[in-house]
């Protein structure tokens, strides 16, 4: 806006006067693409040549050619692994897990988000900031006396919940339920409560304002919420490497790390093709719906 | 007679019971009661109750058996390996942590300077590293950091640059884990930064630009103090993420050279899963508390202030 005045000042009034100004503003554009480009080239590099790679044959890999250039490019890496038994186990897993978690989570954290924002009850407060503090327990912390907990449970019950694949739908709304709940109280609390006054003079359950008003009102961040908890639940590693370790119980991303290393032999374009595949589901997610990602990712600190 | 007057009001008194159980059920706060025991019972089974038993666990001995008190943790004093974790932790932490709010800090000021029209699109791209699951991510930089194939260094060689032993040798070890460490979190901090510039009122700037500030005085005088609470409520997130990071030491490192790069969650899953010593791990853990304790404490005073100025 100013450089647009600046520079029609200048075209009317007398170039020598103005031009500095908006000459100024040029280079602190050209500056500003030219860091920027760097910036771009350093965050996109991995996953750039992580495509690289997944294109090579292993010769071509450990030949003494130029690692950033494909002279023979095949597909061959791809086909195998999709083709794989244990690579689609991995897949199907991380796949179920997410879905079934993302269910879990947004069945427990909207109607409590709604409870906790509108519904008040005795120690609400205190719960809705020990949501939050919950949120910022780590999941280091927890994993070991969950361990002993599962033997405990195991020697009690009977029921093994190490090495199965489902105990992850256990572990993982640790991990989602309190932020989502935390960024669904902020979303609540900022509609009008005109809104849901109006559906109870009307004769509205508080069921039927949470399902007809307040989650249709507040969709954008639900789907902050979902996106958030499916992102959680896909990259997670360090409870499935903790809890499960048959091959045919893992999921993505321990799956990749365990089964395609063989000793010490690093098979590069493989783990390359299933690292980008199993980064591809998130990243979609992300170019389609980035507008509600971001908007999940400030709420977090922003809201509440 | 008698006992039709006595009957009749012990109906009316178990109608009313009833009602009233009827009526407390339908009251108000005992629906939102039920609406959130789901998240009241995952959080005290699954994080409240394990966060306590970690700290009953860390007076056992290694079979479980027996209280042994406070030996773990003179044990972890008494180990050179302890005080490398504690040292790592701390640089790991805060100088990515700080390369992180600076990089992110610079990068949001180009995002914000360019047209408008353009942002969407460099934002886009920018925070890609953030998207990408970090296991997936720390792969593609342990295939960059190869000792033989490294395709940094083949870069670096045309230059005369011998080549950088990025996992192999310890301080370069070190360096490798924070740099990746700054790569993945850096977009986060720009993400937020960015909307934070975005709500700094333009009149600020027009205002300062009219007193003659210059460009190093708008951020210094302008732009720093408005932007204060979400780089502090950032930068405390990062910590504690950062602090009790896992997945990026664990597969460029694990740990090594010498257990020169083990972090906190590292060591503790060394110990207490590979090694299977439950309470040490637990004891070893528990060290992330108090730093995690005062962040959060911080981040709390920032937000209820946040709270009531709105």
């Amino acid at each position: 806006m100013t450089a647009v005045t600046a520079s029609a000042a200048a075209a009317s009034a007398g170039r020598r006067k103005y031009g500095s100004m908006s000459q100024d503003r040029q280079w602190a554009l050209r500056w500003s693409y030219f860091f920027l480009t760097l910036f771009a080239i350093f965050f996109l590099l991995p996953p750039i040549y992580m495509l690289i790679t997944s294109l090579k044959t292993s010769a071509e890999i450990s030949a003494a050619t130029n690692p950033w250039w494909v002279y023979r490019p095949t597909l061959d890496n791809y086909k195998e692994l999709l083709t794989s038994n244990s690579y689609l186990t991995y897949f199907r897993n991380s796949a179920i897990v997410s879905v079934v978690v993302v269910t879990l989570t947004m069945l427990i954290s909207v109607p409590a988000a709604f409870a906790l924002a509108r519904m008040k009850f005795w120690g609400s407060a205190t719960l809705a900031t020990g949501v939050f503090l919950t949120y910022l327990i780590p999941e280091t912390l927890l994993f070991l006396p969950l361990f002993k907990m599962f033997a405990v449970f195991n020697e009690w019950t009977g029921i093994e919940l190490i090495n199965r694949w489902w105990v992850l739908l256990i572990l993982y709304p640790t991990l989602t339920v309190p932020f989502c709940t935390w960024i669904m109280i902020g979303y609540f609390a900022s509609i009008p409560k005109e809104l849901d006054e109006a559906a109870l003079i009307d004769g509205a359950t508080w069921t039927q304002t949470l399902t007809k008003i307040f989650i249709p009102v507040a969709l954008p961040g639900l789907i902050a919420a979902t996106i958030f908890a499916f992102t959680v639940s896909w990259a997670q590693f360090l409870y499935p490497l903790a809890f499960t370790t048959s091959a045919d119980q893992l999921v993505l991303p321990v799956g990749i790390i365990t089964s395609l290393i063989k000793g010490d032999v690093f098979n590069w374009g493989q783990i390359m093709t299933g690292a980008l595949l199993g980064a591809a589901p998130p990243l979609i997610i992300y170019a389609f719906l980035m507008d509600y990602y971001i908007a999940g990712l400030t709420a977090g600190a922003t809201k509440g | 007679m008698v006992d039709a007057a006595i009957s009749a009001p012990r109906q009316a008194a178990r109608t009313q019971s009833r009602s009233s159980l009827r009526r407390t059920m339908q009251r108000k706060s005992t629906i939102a009661f039920f609406m959130a025991l789901p998240l009241i019972l995952l959080i005290a089974i699954l994080v409240l109750y394990p966060a306590l038993y970690s700290l009953h666990l860390a007076t056992l001995n290694k079979s479980m058996e027996r209280f042994v008190g406070l030996s773990n943790f003179t044990f972890l004093f008494k180990r050179q390996t302890f005080w490398l974790v504690v040292q790592q932790s701390c640089i790991f932490a805060l100088t990515a942590v700080f390369f992180k709010a600076l990089i992110g800090f610079i990068v949001a000021h180009f995002v914000h300077n360019i047209p408008s029209k353009g942002q969407r699109k460099w934002r886009g791209m920018l925070l890609v590293p953030w998207v990408i699951p970090p296991a997936m991510s720390c792969l593609a930089w342990l295939w960059l950091f190869d000792p033989s194939y490294s395709a940094f260094n083949w870069i670096f060689a045309h230059f005369g640059i011998g080549p950088i032993p990025w996992t192999g040798d310890a301080y370069w070890a070190r360096f490798s884990v924070i740099l990746v460490n700054i790569w993945i979190g850096a977009p986060f901090f720009m993400i937020m930064y960015l909307a934070a510039l975005k709500s700094v009122p333009d009149q600020l700037y027009e205002a300062a630009a009219i007193d003659g500030a210059s460009w190093w005085q708008r951020i210094w005088y302008v732009t720093l103090p408005m932007m204060r609470n979400i780089i502090a409520i950032t930068a405390l997130f990062s910590l504690i993420v950062t602090f009790a990071n896992f997945d990026i030491v664990r597969i460029l490192t694990a740990g090594g050279p010498i257990d020169m790069t083990h972090v906190f969650a590292t060591w503790s899953f060394r110990v207490g899963i590979e090694g299977g010593d439950i309470p040490l791990g637990a004891s070893v853990s528990l060290f992330m508390v108090p730093i995690l304790t005062i962040a959060a404490i911080f981040i709390l005073r920032d937000i209820t202030k946040r709270g009531s100025e709105v």
